[in-house]
């Protein structure tokens, strides 16, 4: 299916990124490719600078050494941040308001989302009202309305409960299948990685480096249940923990 | 509800009753203390005068509390966004709330004469700080990570300002208005006993004067209600503007 927000998708080049604070080394020679409507995930221990990495890439911080290629990126945060002052609506709408659009015109383009991504009948609810999962769904539109090619995930679902955050990376799954976007995702969470992305790429511990990348070759849709309990799905699961040594 | 106003009646009722008691005694002086009936005596014999008097107070108040807010207004949205003038101006800031009110209050008088307006620069004065100080807190209360998010969207600094960073400092701009509402009755009447021709202030003065003890009472009892009722109406406000504020 072929998106309604984007022309294009866009590739995502790092070369030898290396990123200090002071004393800490946070990122020493991070090598990484995304190709073009590919989803990756990154998983690595607390503290490998993941999500140092994500804000390079959106340009929020600038690498001090090494080369970061990347197209303008949509940014999603770990924790929802919407404004309680806002509605759902208005909080999606915020995303293209923040570019110039005017709030009427904003809304009114933020609203075919919320009735495609399950959050019809919720426009005018403020976020207070909302549950985690709901809340996480309103972020993630925010980030997808501007329409930019390259995705960045930072956690978006860590403060959830398990069984929410099984239902939110299937319709996280729905979602990507019907925005297709170059994605990169951020996660501690091997089988979350494993469930959504084509490939998973895994950090050390600080400083990180990616230190193994394992193809993710199952066919999609993936139906999550069947998708996390296939034999297939377990011996990669197998592998990945075992490169990261655990 | 009841359960909540229950305790504040309860406790009003002690302190009549406190008020009462000691103003029997035989050894406290007619002229130092009215008792409760005495004042409500003067209330109701005197109640034109004394409204007369609280309605030029009361004016006095709500337009000095809206030039301190448009004031607090201006100078934290400044400060918030100069770093050099937040830094500059934070202590004078601070000194302009050490001035002692009842010392400036005849200079004011002198220097804009016997009308309203130093009334109306004292009122100011006076919570300009709590509201300023407030405001100011509020604004950089906006976590670091929206600002991040703001930042990726490619928001304006002016839309930050506006749509993010204004709105979230409403609950700590409330705070501050809630302290300053309650004060801002100080500086009317420290403004009428500097000199005026009016105002409860000028009434309370000249009841002292003219030994009218229940009526000096009235005077502070008229005066308090303006003070709750201030703060019960700035918080009811609070609760329109800001209904997250206690629901996340």
């Amino acid at each position: 299916m072929q998106s309604t927000l984007v022309k294009e998708t866009a590739a995502v080049q790092l070369g030898g990124v290396e990123r200090r604070f002071g004393q800490v080394e946070a990122l020493a020679g991070v090598d990484l490719a995304v190709g073009e409507g590919e989803i990756v995930a990154i998983v690595g221990p607390s503290g490998c600078g993941k999500s140092t990495l994500l804000e390079l890439v959106a340009g929020l911080q600038q690498p001090d050494a090494g080369v970061v290629d990347a197209p303008l990126a949509s940014y999603m945060p770990q924790k929802d941040l919407l404004l309680p002052w806002r509605d759902a609506l208005g909080n999606a709408a915020l995303a293209l308001e923040a570019g110039g659009t005017r709030r009427g015109e904003a809304r009114r383009r933020a609203a075919p989302l919320f009735e495609r991504f399950g959050l019809g009948g919720f426009e005018r609810t403020p976020p207070y009202e909302l549950s985690g999962g709901m809340r996480q769904r309103v972020a993630f539109l925010r980030t997808l309305l501007p329409g930019r090619p390259l995705l960045l995930l930072d956690e978006p679902f860590a403060s959830l409960d398990s069984l929410t955050r099984g239902e939110m990376q299937s319709w996280l799954a729905d979602a990507l299948g019907a925005e297709p976007r170059t994605t990169l995702l951020v996660t501690h969470d091997v089988e979350e990685a494993l469930y959504l992305a084509d490939r998973v790429a895994m950090m050390s511990p600080r400083p990180g480096r990616v230190v193994a990348e394992l193809e993710v070759r199952l066919p999609r849709p993936r139906p999550r249940r069947e998708t996390i309990t296939d034999s297939a799905f377990v011996e990669l699961k197998e592998e990945a923990l075992e490169a990261l040594g655990c | 509800m009841l359960k909540r106003v229950l305790p504040a009646v309860g406790l009003l009722l002690i302190a009549l009753g406190a008020w009462w008691w000691v103003a029997s005694w035989d050894s406290v002086d007619d002229l130092l203390l009215a008792s409760p009936s005495e004042t409500w005596q003067a209330v109701r014999d005197d109640h034109e005068l004394l409204l007369d008097n609280a309605w030029v107070t009361l004016i006095e108040v709500l337009l000095g509390l809206a030039i301190a807010i448009a004031a607090a207004f201006a100078l934290a949205v400044a400060m918030h966004l100069v770093r050099p003038l937040r830094d500059a101006a934070y202590p004078l800031l601070v000194a302009s709330q050490a001035v002692p009110i009842f010392v400036l209050a005849p200079i004011f008088v002198l220097a804009f004469d016997y009308g309203i307006g130093p009334k109306l620069a004292l009122v100011a004065l006076i919570s300009f700080f709590p509201i300023a100080v407030g405001l100011l807190d509020g604004l950089r209360s906006v976590e670091a990570d929206l600002l991040k998010l703001m930042q990726s969207l490619g928001a304006s600094r002016a839309f930050r300002l506006t749509r993010v960073e204004l709105p979230a400092a409403l609950p700590a701009f409330f705070s501050g208005l809630r302290i300053g509402a309650s004060v801002a009755v100080i500086g009317a009447v420290f403004g009428e006993l500097a000199g005026a021709d009016e105002g409860l202030g000028r009434l309370i003065f000249l009841g002292n004067n003219q030994l009218e003890t229940p009526r000096v009472y009235a005077g502070v009892v008229i005066l308090t209600v303006m003070a709750v009722s201030l703060f019960a109406l700035v918080s009811l406000a609070e609760r329109v503007a800001v209904p997250w504020r206690t629901k996340t």
